[in-house]
């Protein structure tokens, strides 16, 4: 029986879920154990127990590490019993986060298969475009994000188009490397095939390269609406004056409130994994229509 | 030219040599040979002594460095754009995002036929395979044998004149080898077309072909060419016959003696 929910998939999930937990309630206790002792020191306290300690250090205001159940609380709060419409509801800031991402991940992934088609296709590209494609991924984005901003300031581009473009220039990139390397995926055989039918060079393209690519070309969009919503975050941490998780993050650290930090990361993971989860759901309805097993 | 009509390949001291890191490789050396209309040619040798290489030159598909080739009168490049072959490889390479049907329709697709006349020649050609129901499904749901087959009817849907076969069923088990050679025979008879047959197997050369050209490697090229004409009804029992087992081994001594055990 237990062999049995041990080889299947739910205990292993909970029980490693369970482990990370007790490890991160033991770390609370560790990191703001310091500050718990103070604290009694200043209300004069010398009798305090070891319990009365360890549910101190859960129970901060602002600690070094938050337990897993005031992160919990301060998700409920901001995000049931907040009205959407507020600023304090991470629902408006997810809204604000993931309609930038989306945007972006819409231009990231277009231009990624575009110069992947570009790369494949015309050979002096392949020389000359595709370091610069490199390149492009070694600047750190949280350096060149500001930069992009004011730029675009200057040209009057505001609101959601500046994070946009940050976050498609993170996704572009692994869209271009799966899709180049899906589009030369077929063997030569299938190549040959071609040949031998005297097909031209569309009629190849878009009857063997784009079906081979299509696994390549999921596969990496998986990749690149996490790297989108990674982009629209650190550009929100500069202009952050729309909202977003950036700017909640942002406003967290300003004030200290690491309870809010934490709540606001939680987010965006799961939105992250949503988005992941819905390129997943459609790689697996369109690979089905493609004949996978 | 001297080609007569009933003439499909004449390839004359057609060589080709690759250039590779580690010097010249000799593929093919003054290869020549003539296959007549309705000749089922079977190419035979061991490894390295460029069978396939032959056919894919006469496909277009490597260019040789010598000598001439023509079919029907023409090049190998115009006779490929002008659809005058089809091409079975080694290995079926069905596109496995296409079902069987659609597999057998890519050459139709490509070449323009309209959806009816391409719904009739698919029908069609799953027939002449034996694999009628299995249209709508994908290769991978099908056997070795059964997909080769699919190749098989892909390569002939737009009615091509001529046949080329690399290997066609060197990945199957001996059962379904039979089989698919007593099939072809079958075929080849119903649709008159000129095959050019690549092997390594003895029995599967004598019990096909009208000519058998048996190869030699280093540099590659014909040892000899023998006739054998079997009639065209012939069924798997022949094999048993001395006629058979004298040709058989005719053959398996010009493999002998091409071949140089000294390396």
């Amino acid at each position: 029986m237990l062999k049995a929910l041990w080889s299947g998939k739910t205990l292993p999930v909970l029980a490693v879920s369970a482990i990370i937990i007790a490890l991160w309630y033991i770390g609370a206790v560790a990191l703001n154990g310091d500050m718990q002792r103070d604290a009694f020191a200043n209300a004069n306290n010398t009798k305090y127990t070891f319990t009365d300690l360890v549910i101190g250090t859960w129970s901060q205001e602002r600690p070094k590490l938050p337990a897993p159940d005031q992160i919990l609380a301060e998700l409920h709060k901001t995000v049931i019993d907040t009205a959407p419409t507020s600023k304090r509801s991470l629902i408006f800031h997810g809204y604000v986060t993931l309609s930038a991402t989306l945007f972006g991940f819409l231009i990231g992934s277009t231009l990624g298969m575009v110069l992947a088609v570009l790369v494949v296709h015309v050979r002096s590209l392949d020389k000359s475009l595709m370091p610069w494609v490199v390149a492009s991924q070694t600047i750190p984005i949280i350096a060149l994000a500001p930069m992009i901003i004011v730029i675009m300031n200057q040209f009057d581009i505001t609101g959601l188009v500046p994070k946009s473009i940050i976050a498609a220039y993170l996704s572009f990139f692994p869209v271009t490397v799966g899709m180049v390397k899906g589009l030369r995926s077929p063997d030569p055989l299938q190549l040959d095939l071609m040949r031998t039918y005297s097909a031209s060079r569309i009629q190849t393209f878009f009857k063997l390269r784009i079906p081979a690519s299509v696994p390549f070309l999921f596969a990496s969009l998986k990749v690149g609406v996490a790297a989108s919503l990674v982009g629209t975050v650190v550009a929100e941490l500069t202009k952050s004056e729309d909202g977003g998780f950036g700017a909640r993050l942002l406003a967290g650290s300003y004030y200290g409130q690491t309870i809010q930090i934490w709540a606001a990361l939680f987010a965006a993971a799961a939105c992250a994994w949503a988005l992941v989860s819905i390129v997943g759901l459609l790689d697996r309805a369109v690979t089905k229509a493609m004949g996978a097993r | 030219m001297n080609a007569s009509a009933s003439r499909v390949i004449d390839i004359a001291d057609l060589s080709l040599t690759f250039e590779t890191n580690d010097g010249p490789v000799h593929a093919l050396s003054n290869v020549s040979l003539g296959v007549e209309k309705g000749d089922f040619i079977s190419l035979i040798g061991p490894s390295g002594c460029g069978k396939t290489t032959l056919l894919r030159v006469i496909a277009d598909l490597e260019h040789p460095t010598g000598g001439s080739i023509s079919i029907h009168g023409m090049t190998p490049e115009e006779a490929r754009l002008k659809r005058d072959y089809g091409y079975v490889f080694q290995a079926p390479a069905l596109y496995p995002w296409r079902t069987i049907g659609k597999n057998i329709g890519l050459p139709l697709e490509i070449m323009g036929y309209s959806k009816d006349e391409r719904t009739e020649r698919v029908r069609k050609g799953l027939d002449l395979v034996n694999l009628t129901g299995f249209e709508n499904k994908f290769p991978w749901q099908l056997s070795g044998g059964m997909q080769q087959r699919a190749s098989i009817a892909r390569a002939l849907s737009f009615d091509p004149e001529l046949l080329l076969m690399d290997e066609p069923f060197g990945a199957l088990d001996e059962i379904v080898r039979d089989k698919l050679n007593e099939q072809l025979l079958r075929l080849w008879e119903k649709t008159q077309k000129t095959v050019v047959f690549v092997t390594h197997s003895i029995p599967e050369a004598v019990f096909l072909s009208t000519k058998i050209v048996v190869m030699s490697p280093r540099p590659g090229k014909i040892h000899d060419i023998i006739e054998c004409n079997f009639p065209r009804d012939r069924t798997l029992d022949i094999r048993e016959t001395s006629e058979f087992l004298d040709v058989a081994n005719r053959v398996r001594q010009g493999l002998r003696e091409g071949h140089s055990y000294v390396d």
